[in-house]
This record gives C-alpha cells, sequence and structure tokens, in this order.
C-alpha cells in the first residue's frame, strides 16, 4: 500500500498513454494530434473505434472532438476533471445553468453495495426483483433439495448398507422402471426452471421505450459516460484513490463518495423511474459493464455497440465494478451510477453543461415543477409523448450517429466491417 | 511365450538392443534408466511418467494459487509489490494477472489432463481391455514429451515481457484484445505456443486412445462389456480430437493477429473480438468435459469394486457419457452470455446447457443405485469416490443455475463462477484423481499405500477445500467479481475465511505426499487384488505391478 502513489503517477501517464492503442484509423491520429490543448476531451472521443467507424468517415467523427465535454459546473474534482475544464465553450451561452455544487449523495448502508451478505444484493429495478425472485424462491430450493436428496441418500447407502450391516451384497444391476423415473423427473425439473428462466429472458430483452440513452465507454482504466440526448456531454469516471495516496490538493475519497475501490469523482447520474438505454462499447480491450443491484452486465466490446436498459425506482447512488479482466488495473475500474429525482438530473445536466431535450422528459410533472430553469423546455411542445423525446431530439454530433444506426451487437459489428471497407 | 516376447521385441527396439546387456528375457525384461524413462515405448512406464508430470505442475500451479489467496486474505494489496520486486505498481498488478492465468493453464493443460488421461489412461485402459500396450507405442512417448517443452514455454513465459510487466496475464481464457493489442512482448507468444504444444500432445494420445480402444480389445471384450473407466477415456479421446484443433486454430489467428498483422479479432480490421470467445468455448465447453469425464469413469471402477456389485444400470453410464460429450459440443455460448447476443441465441443457449443435467443425474443416481443393496467398506479410495459425488452434486446445480442466461446477468464473471467450476473440479475432477490414486497405487506401484493417512489426508483435504470454495458462493452473490486482487473491504470476510480454507487443504497435501513417500518406502507388498470380490477388471488379474509386458497371452472375456 505504500507504494500506491505510484498509481496516481502512472495513472496521469497512462491516462494519454492509453490513447488508441489499436486504432490505426485516420481520426484517431488527427484527434491525438488537434488534442494537446485538451488532451481528457479529445481522448474519449478519438478511442472510440465505433464512433469512428459506425460514424462512417473520420470527417464526420472530427466534429465529435469540438463538442464540450464537461463544463466545471460542479467543484474540480480530481485531475480527469480538472484537466476538462480547458475547452469551456458553451457556458456563455446558457448563463442561467450556473447551478450551486451539487451535493454528493452518500451511499446506502446495505444497497447498491456489497456488505459481506451471504446473498443477492438488493434490487432496484423490476427485472432485478424478478430475476432475484426466481433464483431466491425458485432456484436455490430446487438446487437445495436436489443436494439434499443426493446427500441423504448416500447418508443412507452408507448406513444401511455397510459391510457390517450387509455383508451379502445383492446382484441387481438393471431396473429399467427406476431407470426412467430418475431421466423423466429431472427432466420435469429442469422444464420447470427452463419457463420462468425464458420468461425472464424474454423480458430482459423487451425494454419498454427508452426516456435517455447513455452510451458507456470503457477505456483501460476508467469509464466514460456520454449523454447524447442531453447535449452530447461526457464525464470521464475515475477511480477514487485513498487519502493516503493521493499528494496534496488532489481529491480523494471520502465517506459520501461510497467504499474503498468503489467511489469514484464522476458518477453516472440517471433519472428515477426512467427507461435508461444503455450503450456499451470500448476503446481498448474487452471491460464489463455491471451493476449488480440492477441485475445488469454488459461486456464492453471494442468494435461493437451493446445495448442494455434498466430502470431503477429508487433514488440513491449504486456500485458496481468492471467484470471483464482488462489488463493491470482491471480491479481499479468501479462504476457508479447514482439515481436522483428528474429536477435533480436537470440540475445536473445543467451543472455539466448539458441540455434537457426538447421534448417532455418523461416525469412531466416533477420536470414542470422543477425549480430549476430548463432552457429548452419552455419552448418545446409539451404534448410530445414522452417517449417520442429520443427520436425527437436533435442529435447532436456523430456519437447519437453511432448510436441509433446499430443497435443489435452484430449489426454493430458488421456495420464496422461495410464502414471500414467504405474507407 | 516366447511368441510374444519376440513380438513385444519388435515392437520395441530398445528391447531388443538390451538383449546385449541382459540374459534373461522374460516379460519382466525392462531397459536400462535412460532407454526405458526417456525413451520409453511401455504404456505404464509413459503413464508413470504423466503421473509424476502431473503432481510437479500440481505442486507448481497449487503454489501458485497459495500466492493468490495469500494476497487475498485481507483487503489491500499485501504482498504483490514485494513479490514484483521492481517498485512498480501496474507490474504488482500484472504479476496477479500472471498469476491467475498460469494457475488456470498449468491446473487444466498441465495437471489434470495429463493425470486423468496420459496417467490413469495410460496405464490402466490397455491393462482393462487386456492389450499388451497402446496401439502406437512410439506416438504414445512423443505425446508425452511434447508436454514437457509445452510447459517449459509456459513457465519461461512468466520471464519475459508482456505487456505492462513480465509474463501473460491475460487469464486461461486469453480473450483479444487483451491477448493481442493488449499484451505486447514476447510472453504471450510463448504461452500461445505453449497451448499449441499441449494441444498437439493431445491430440496424439487421444488418436492413441481410440486406436487402442477400437482395436485392441481381448477377444469377446465387445464395445458393451468394456469396463466403464474404457468407455469413459474413448468418449475424452473424441472430445480431444474434436476440441483441440478448433482451439489450434483460435490460438493460431490469435498469433497471426499478434504478429502479422491479420485482424481476425480486431473489429479495426473488419475483426470481431467476441469471435474468439465462440472459437475459444467451443473447444472450451468440451475441454471442461474431457476434465471430469475419465474422473466419471475411475468413480463408477471404485463404487462397483468397495460395494461388491456390479454397476447399476452400465448402459446408461456409458451412453449418459456419450450423450454428455455429444451435447457438450453444443452448449459453449453460456460462457458469453453478456457478450452481447441475442436474445433467440442466450435462449437457446440456456435450454441445451440445462439438458445436460438430465445425464449427469443419471450418473449420480446409478452410482447411488450401485451401492443400493451392496456391501460397502470404506477405504480411502471410497471416500474419495463418496466424496466426489457430493461435491460433483454441489457444483452440478450451481451450473444449473449458472445455465440460466436472465440469471447469468448477475452471476457472470463473478466469484459465484469460481466456486461453481472449483466445486465441479477442484472437488470434482480431483477427487476423481485421488480416488484413482489410492484406488490404483497397489496395483502400479505394488505397495500398499498407508489407509491410516490415507483417511487423514481425504478429511483434511475435504474439509479445506470447502471451507476454500464455499464462501465463495456468498462473494459471487454479493457480487464480487473475478480475477481481482484487491476488493471492497466488505468481501474481507468470506475472503478471509478462504484463505483459511486453503490452509487447511494445503495441510492435507502435506498427508498426501507424506504418505505416497511412506507408502513408496514402508508400504507392505500388495497383493494381486487388493479389494477382493468386487474388482472385476482385468488390471486385478495381474501381479503388483503388473510385468513388464503383460497379456501376452490375450485373455479371453465370456
Amino acid at each position: 500500500m505504500k507504494l500506491l502513489p505510484l498509481l496516481l503517477a502512472a495513472m496521469l501517464a497512462a491516462v494519454p498513454g492509453a490513447v488508441g492503442a489499436q486504432s490505426t484509423s485516420s481520426a484517431t491520429t488527427t484527434g491525438t494530434a488537434s488534442g494537446g490543448s485538451q488532451p481528457v476531451m479529445t481522448q474519449p472521443a478519438t478511442t472510440n473505434p465505433v464512433a469512428t467507424n459506425g460514424g462512417a468517415t473520420p470527417a464526420a467523427a472530427a466534429p465529435q472532438s469540438d463538442q464540450p465535454t464537461i463544463i466545471p459546473g460542479v467543484e474540480p474534482t480530481g485531475p480527469a476533471a480538472a484537466q476538462a475544464q480547458g475547452p469551456a465553450a458553451q457556458p456563455a451561452a446558457q448563463p442561467a445553468v450556473a447551478v450551486p455544487t451539487l451535493p454528493v449523495i452518500p451511499p446506502f448502508k446495505n444497497v447498491g453495495l456489497p456488505d459481506g451478505r451471504m446473498g443477492l444484493q438488493d434490487q432496484v429495478t423490476d427485472i432485478g426483483r424478478d430475476a432475484a425472485y426466481f433464483h431466491d424462491i425458485w432456484l436455490i430450493p430446487i438446487i437445495t433439495a436436489i443436494s439434499l436428496l443426493v446427500l441423504i441418500l448416500l447418508a443412507w447407502v452408507i448406513v444401511r448398507y455397510r459391510r457390517s450391516a450387509n455383508p451379502v451384497p445383492s446382484r441387481t444391476s438393471h431396473n429399467t422402471t427406476i431407470e426412467v423415473i430418475w431421466t423423466v423427473v429431472p427432466v420435469l425439473a429442469l422444464v420447470a426452471i427452463a419457463f420462468p428462466s425464458l420468461g425472464l429472458l424474454a423480458r430482459q430483452y423487451a425494454p419498454p421505450k427508452a426516456d435517455i440513452t447513455v452510451k458507456v465507454i470503457g477505456n483501460q482504466w476508467y469509464w466514460t459516460y456520454q449523454y447524447p440526448d442531453h447535449g452530447g456531454f461526457e464525464l470521464v469516471s475515475n477511480m477514487l484513490k485513498e487519502q493516503n495516496e493521493v499528494t496534496a490538493g488532489q481529491r480523494f475519497r471520502k465517506t459520501e463518495d461510497g467504499p474503498r475501490l468503489l467511489a469514484v469523482d464522476e458518477r453516472m447520474v440517471v433519472p428515477v423511474n426512467s427507461t435508461v438505454k444503455v450503450i456499451v462499447t470500448s476503446a481498448d480491450v474487452m471491460h464489463a459493464f455491471a451493476m449488480p443491484a440492477f441485475w445488469q452486465k454488459m461486456d464492453a466490446v471494442p468494435g461493437r455497440l451493446n445495448e442494455t436498459w434498466f430502470n431503477a425506482d429508487r433514488e440513491g447512488v449504486y456500485f458496481g465494478q468492471c467484470s471483464e479482466l482488462c489488463g493491470a488495473r482491471h480491479a481499479y475500474m468501479p462504476i457508479a451510477i447514482e439515481v436522483v429525482s428528474p429536477a435533480r438530473f436537470a440540475a445536473w445536466v445543467a451543472s455539466k453543461g448539458g441540455t434537457m431535450p426538447g421534448a417532455a422528459p418523461p416525469n412531466a410533472d416533477a420536470t414542470a415543477t422543477s425549480p430549476i430553469t430548463n432552457p429548452t423546455a419552455g419552448t418545446s411542445n409539451a404534448t410530445v409523448a414522452a417517449g417520442d423525446a429520443l427520436e425527437t431530439s436533435p442529435a447532436p454530433n456523430g456519437v447519437v450517429d453511432a448510436v441509433e444506426t446499430p443497435v443489435v451487437s452484430t449489426q454493430g459489428a458488421t456495420d464496422s466491417r461495410r464502414s471500414n471497407q467504405d474507407q | 511365450m516366447t511368441d510374444s516376447t519376440a513380438r513385444a521385441g519388435l515392437a520395441s527396439p530398445f528391447v531388443a538392443h538390451d538383449d546385449h546387456a541382459h540374459a534373461a528375457h522374460d516379460a519382466d525384461h525392462k531397459p536400462a534408466f535412460f532407454a526405458r524413462w526417456f525413451m520409453s515405448t511401455n504404456h505404464k512406464d509413459i503413464g508413470t511418467l504423466y503421473l509424476i508430470f502431473a503432481i510437479t505442475a500440481g505442486i507448481i500451479g497449487g503454489a501458485i494459487s497459495g500466492l493468490m489467496r495469500m494476497e487475498l486474505a485481507a483487503p489491500g494489496i499485501q504482498y504483490l509489490t514485494s513479490w514484483v520486486g521492481t517498485g512498480s505498481f501496474d507490474e504488482a498488478l500484472h504479476l496477479w494477472n500472471v498469476l491467475i492465468t498460469a494457475h488456470g493453464l498449468i491446473m487444466v493443460f498441465f495437471m489434470v489432463m495429463p493425470a486423468l488421461i496420459g496417467g490413469f489412461g495410460n496405464w490402466f485402459v490397455p491393462l482393462m481391455i487386456g492389450a499388451p500396450d497402446m496401439a502406437f507405442p512410439r506416438m504414445n512417448n512423443v505425446s508425452f514429451w511434447l508436454l514437457v517443452p509445452a510447459f517449459i514455454l509456459l513457465l519461461g513465459s512468466t520471464f519475459v515481457p508482456g505487456g505492462t510487466g513480465d509474463g501473460a496475464g491475460n487469464g486461461w481464457t486469453i480473450y483479444p484484445p487483451l491477448s493481442t493489442s493488449g499484451a505486447s512482448g514476447p510472453a504471450m507468444d510463448m504461452a500461445i505456443l505453449s497451448l499449441h504444444i499441449a494441444g498437439a500432445s493431445s491430440i496424439l494420445g487421444a488418436i492413441n486412445f481410440i486406436t487402442t480402444i477400437f482395436n485392441m480389445r481381448a477377444p469377446g471384450m465387445t464395445l458393451h462389456k468394456m469396463p466403464l473407466f474404457v468407455w469413459s477415456v474413448l468418449v475424452t479421446a473424441f472430445l480431444l480430437l474434436l476440441a483441440l484443433p478448433v482451439l489450434a486454430g483460435a490460438i493460431t489467428m490469435l498469433l497471426t493477429d499478434r504478429n502479422f498483422g491479420t485482424t481476425f479479432f480486431d473489429a479495426s480490421g473488419g475483426g470481431d473480438p467476441v469471435l474468439f470467445q465462440h472459437l475459444f468455448w467451443f473447444f472450451g465447453h468440451p475441454e471442461v468435459y474431457i476434465m471430469i469425464l475419465p474422473a466419471f469413469g475411475m468413480v463408477s471402477q471404485i463404487i462397483a469394486t468397495f460395494s461388491r456389485k456390479p454397476v447399476f444400470g452400465y448402459l446408461g453410464m456409458a451412453y449418459a457419457m456419450v450423450a454428455i460429450g455429444v451435447v457438450g459440443f453444443v452448449v459453449w455460448a453460456h460462457h458469453m452470455f453478456t457478450s452481447g447476443m441475442d436474445v433467440n441465441m442466450k435462449m437457446y443457449f440456456t435450454a441445451a446447457t440445462m439438458v445436460i443435467a438430465v445425464p449427469t443425474g443419471v450418473k449420480v443416481f446409478s452410482w447411488i443405485a450401485t451401492m443400493w443393496g451392496g456391501s460397502l467398506s470404506f477405504q480411502t479410495p471410497m471416500m474419495w469416490a463418496l466424496g466426489f459425488i457430493f461435491m460433483f452434486t454441489v457444483g452440478g446445480v450451481t451450473g444449473v443455475v449458472l445455465a440460466n442466461g436472465g440469471v447469468d446477468n448477475y452471476m457472470h464473471d463473478t466469484y459465484y463462477v469460481v466456486a461453481h467450476f472449483h466445486y465441479v473440479l477442484s472437488l470434482g475432477a480431483v477427487f476423481g484423481l485421488f480416488a484413482g490414486w489410492y484406488y490404483w497405487f497397489p496395483k502400479m506401484f505394488g505397495k500398499m499405500y498407508s489407509e491410516w493417512i490415507g483417511q487423514l489426508h481425504f478429511w483434511t483435504f475435504f474439509v479445506g477445500v470447502n471451507i476454500l470454495f464455499f464462501p465463495m458462493h456468498f462473494l459471487g452473490l454479493d457480487g464480487m467479481p473475478r480475477r481481482i486482487p484487491d476488493y471492497p473491504d466488505a468481501y474481507g470476510y468470506w475472503n478471509h475465511i478462504a484463505s483459511l480454507g486453503y490452509g487447511i487443504m494445503a495441510l492435507g497435501m502435506v498427508f498426501f505426499f507424506i504418505g505416497v513417500f511412506w507408502s513408496l518406502a514402508k508400504g507392505r507388498k500388495a497383493p494381486d487384488n487388493p479389494w477382493g470380490e468386487g474388482a472385476t477388471t482385468l488390471e486385478w488379474t495381474l501381479s503388483s505391478p503388473p510385468p513388464y509386458h503383460q497379456f501376452e497371452t490375450l485373455p479371453k472375456i465370456d
């Protein structure tokens, strides 16, 4: 642990170093070259082969690096945020969004994070509760019963048929009836498992219309979150280090940030009771975006856009960890998602320099009563259905193109191949 | 006698060569040391070499897991930085990845497979089918000696650059892009070549077993009279023959991606990283049955022997293994449920995976039915076999949980998976290995093992591995990811318990080695058949140890 300060130095050095480790596309070269003055901002755009491939030409991807990423609405936190302050291009256009720093939402005691229990984490999504119910009330009793049955039978034969109790063995070696029974009964048990299991799968793959979309990009070794519906701003989310691991003046983990190895400097924030479409991809090697409390895990594969979704119905902060081996600091790229009220979400979006979509947000009432001035809400047509928000929102940049074209992952791969040939 | 000895001499020029030195010319005529152990064509000697090799690899792989459990005993990085010695924190973390990679590859390719198939398969398949030797004795020798350079390559890879630090740190699944663009340096190439060579070794061995079993059975031993251990090796050999070429292809593509500019697994060149996962697991899932089927076969022999009863439902047992082997080829993508496949694929792989539970259940119930009505004695091999049945059941039912694609969203890549596959491998395959070791120890070495030390070994190991692996279920349910050297503090308690379990298991292994050395040095001479009327297979009709060349007059089976 004494050597952890090295971690900091190495990470700072490694962040630009990780750029385009494998990609040789011209967009990467261009972006890196022009990114001298704005390192963090350009990096996610240029290290994202999906945006490059899916978004067609390098020229189309280039404007992406002109988009403002992180607006310093909150206190400068950590090296990434500090660096991101460079290109503060937009605040002048949105004076109304100069909101004060939002207080950090402290973690629950035993929801949304591991607490050493012997069972599943509490679930805060319908899918998660369904799945946890299936696991706890259906699977666990069945497998426990099977294990106990085998154990009892073993105990019985050990006691009843030990040599001293049964010196002369029988010669029975066939009994068709019992063989049929122990073939058919497990089949029935499996059918009893398969039906709810396939039903669960079907529900997981039948998302309601998305209220917001977040693009999640895995990097060695941090996450970036893009909000294409909200002005296309982007967050870089790094793990917070302990106080004894940082140099003076740098942000370190405080209790309200969350547990060690789980707390991050920039949390992904989503509104409560909203269907969040999550597009997961990677800029370098494979990662996996995992959130146990949402029953959610999706691999981040370079060159693919994997889509998933969740709808969390309890405000709070939830923690997960990268779940696919991604190199040295695999253990040090946690995921933290804040689920907040629509009002606070709007305030947070504003604090990041984003804009709420033109259409009425999902929870129209809450937003209408929001004390936060939403510059676009006033001019929007309030009769637009909430579900149409995504479709009607203006596509701010190339990221949305990439998001909207290939939804199914295999199509994403095909698409990237095709565009690659075009080049 | 004379005719068959001459035939054996023709089959092995080294025997003929040795004629100069030895006047005696009989079935137990052995070549000199170097020719016997380094140019061996004798299936029993090669089997012994495989067992020695597997034990050596097991010590290394087990010691690596000890290092891992030390580091995981408490939250934070305790030892890695001092072990790596360079003061680089990233290299320390890379060392962790090297450890998990080496542990997995060594245990799978250099411990379990050589012991089960190369060791016990070589020793007892010819004995059990009444054959004088394997079909291709020279190829048998090649199979073994390919493993040695393969192992040296893998161990050597840990001393050359592998990206962030020395050694290949990609996990045993070597997924790209971490194993291509993410791992510069020769370590990964050495690991890939190691797998190539180990794979070639296994393919040659598989060809040998298939040919031997199909062509060299004693007169009267039809396929449906073969002992179940021979059946299990036959099915395993087919799995090896069909699965390993796919792995060889996949890692060759990985090699050319790394070194020759191809982009099979690189999206920026039109490839797809997920393609590698499909290829790897098309090999990888049959591979898990390769590791467990021979243990099934051994347990069947042992249960029947110590129950003094024939195996219940012999045909069902044999064809259950065939069914497991066949279905095992069409379920691979359940290892990739979170890679972003569509819902229909997930449903198919969920349902297909569950199907495997049916033949597996048939086997478990048949073992119990074999004991039902029997006259059971509880010598050490029987204890390991009983432990195998229960522990494999526990590992099997958590496999049913993981088979559900919808549930796997939570469990995938957590410690629940680690718990599951260690229950079927470390408590399944390894219990099978120890069962076979004690069962056949008198036959192989002509000395009785110490029953007292054997029981001590069993009980210590049994308690140890359960304390080691059962808490991992809790860690997984609480969401702890695999392959991390440091974890949030909430996982500390069960990790600490698991590390204590490792210590108990390690103590059990100390008893094992004491038992081996004591038995070899002081064990009383083993009779031809130490197990009594229950042991009906052909190896017990021979002396202990068997003559250097056996069955010079082929036995006839009624």
